[in-house]
């Protein structure tokens, strides 16, 4: 009798937030003193220690590949191979994540390659049925 | 300030106890240090106890039920990869304190088998494979790759650790595996998380080490001077904020901080050591912790393999013991098992790997998790 009311999906991290409309996107803190970007709310700068200076911001979706790793074995019940990659935000904040829509071999990476955000359903879902979007990682057309 | 001494120190060989328990494992290796030192229970004044798996299960006290209820005070320290090198650096620093003369550190571990790194979270999402990877070789592989972005070191390179530790290893009794691996066997073997395959990885075993640990007065007290070991740093720090923090955890500036410190405690510096016992629970962290150590300059970690340098015989010998990768790495346990490794080089009782005329040597220790941080602890020994 509910089902007129749209089911919201869940965030798969903390800093990633939904606006109104649903749409998903990242949020992190900019520290007012030194400049320094971290994804999610934080109470103080962890850089320059100081207090009351951080902003909530949105973080920038597009990036560079900084660091990568194929991984072959993982946890039981996880899918292999997959790219896990360490991607500098435009704008400073650094995010890991999975790089997708690529061939999960080191021959097809490349340092420095710009990077994408996409949000997706990640196919797990709370026991209330609702859906865990995450970000993911996916190459750049051109450099951002 | 008093100087700090080890008096006593020992290991048992590392392995899978299945049906021993991390108090057993502790106890043995508690009396095996007693017994180095000539000592008593009785005699210790404090123990220091470290380990990670079952922090809140007070495995100090239940190691003094063992061997002795003599009421003295106990701390169970628990600090990922640096646990049973906190427990040890707490009990130096009583030491020089003036608190006790005479402190027992023990470390400790029994560990399950498969990859370490994750944890559960209370809404049920599996972050792994979505979130990129936690486990520890994909996080060492990381770190391992943005070596090889700065400075292009090579697949080869990192396979190299394993070949030289996996040698090393085949001159000591105590390791878990004791075997060659020649470079295309390291290669070639499972790749776990590139560019780290199965040989690349440190093994879960089971594991304990102790140290009785000494002022001066006591040493010349007891006429144990001839087979003391000289601490001469015993530093530990915290992962400082770096931009990538967020997203890896720091291994790389923590080391760097602690192994300054502890140069600059003692007075030394890297061309005054004999030889090394460095954190290589992956391949490729052995390689940027040359570097992090200043056994070599930023961007010659490659060179310093390739030229075999870090090999028995070479400028400066890294993990004799055949590291974490051959020996094991039963997590808190390791940081005491280092020092034990060291001290046998500096007394001259390490049998066929001996480092000949060894009179300082360094042991690190250095781990962490994704999203939570990281712990360093850094040891200059020197020949009393």
């Amino acid at each position: 009798m509910n089902a007129e009311i749209p089911i919201t999906p869940l965030a798969a991290t903390s800093y990633l937030a939904f606006a109104a409309d649903g749409t998903p996107h990242l949020v992190g803190s900019l520290c007012a003193d030194c400049g320094c970007v971290a994804p999610g709310p934080r109470m103080a700068c962890a850089a320059c220690c100081a207090r009351g200076s951080m902003k909530s911001i949105r973080l920038a979706e597009r990036g560079r590949l900084h660091s990568f790793t194929i991984v072959h074995r993982s946890f039981p019940g996880v899918t292999t191979p997959f790219v896990a990659a360490v991607v500098e935000l435009d704008g400073g904040a650094m995010l890991k994540g999975t790089l997708v829509d690529i061939e999960p071999r080191w021959e097809a990476l490349a340092f420095d390659m710009p990077v994408q955000i996409v949000f997706r359903d990640t196919g797990q879902r709370a026991p209330d049925g609702r859906t865990f979007i995450s970000y993911y990682f996916s190459l750049a057309a051109s450099p951002s | 300030m008093t100087d700090a001494y080890i008096v006593g120190i020992d290991m048992i060989p590392f392995g899978r106890y299945p049906s021993r328990t991390v108090v057993d494992l502790g106890t043995e290796a508690a009396l095996l240090a007693l017994d180095d030192a000539g000592l008593s229970i009785r005699d210790m004044q404090a123990l220091y106890c470290g380990n990670l798996l079952e922090a809140h299960l007070m495995v100090g006290q239940r190691i003094l039920r063992e061997i002795g209820l003599t009421g003295i005070p106990v701390v169970n320290a628990a600090n990922a990869c640096a646990t049973g090198a906190t427990a040890f650096r707490e009990g130096v620093i009583a030491i020089k304190a003036g608190f006790y003369d005479l402190v027992l550190a023990v470390g400790v571990e029994q560990m399950g088998r498969g990859l370490l790194g994750g944890g559960t979270r209370a809404d049920g999402f599996v972050e792994e494979g979505v979130l990129g990877s936690s486990t520890l070789p994909a996080i060492f592989a990381q770190i391992g790759m943005d070596h090889s972005r700065k400075y292009g070191t090579t697949f080869e390179q990192f396979a190299k650790v394993a070949v030289k530790n996996h040698h090393h290893s085949t001159m000591n009794p105590k390791a878990m595996s004791r075997r060659e691996t020649p470079l295309e066997e390291v290669m070639s073997s499972e790749m776990i998380s590139w560019p780290n395959t199965k040989l690349m990885c440190s093994i879960n075993v089971d594991g304990a080490a102790a140290a009785v640990i000494a002022s001066e007065r006591a040493v010349r007290r007891l006429g144990l001077m001839d087979r003391a070991v000289r601490i001469r740093a015993s530093e530990l720090t915290s992962g400082p904020y770096t931009p990538s923090e967020s997203a890896l955890p720091d291994f790389n500036l923590v080391s760097q901080n602690c192994a300054q410190a502890a140069y600059e405690r003692a007075g030394l510096g890297p061309n005054d050591l004999d030889l090394v016992e460095l954190h290589d629970c992956f391949a490729t962290a052995e390689i940027v912790h040359y570097e992090n150590l200043g056994l070599c300059a930023n961007g010659e970690a490659g060179d310093l393999i390739d030229r075999g340098e870090t090999t028995l015989g070479g400028r400066i010998p890294v993990n004799m013991s055949g590291g974490l990768l051959s020996k094991g790495h039963p997590l808190g346990a390791t940081g005491i098992a280092n020092l034990y490794e060291v001290t046998l080089h500096l007394r001259g009782n390490a049998g066929s790997r001996q480092v000949h005329g060894a009179r300082i040597g360094l042991t690190h220790v250095c781990g962490g998790t994704s999203g939570r941080g990281s712990a360093c602890a850094v040891h200059i020994l020197e020949k009393a």
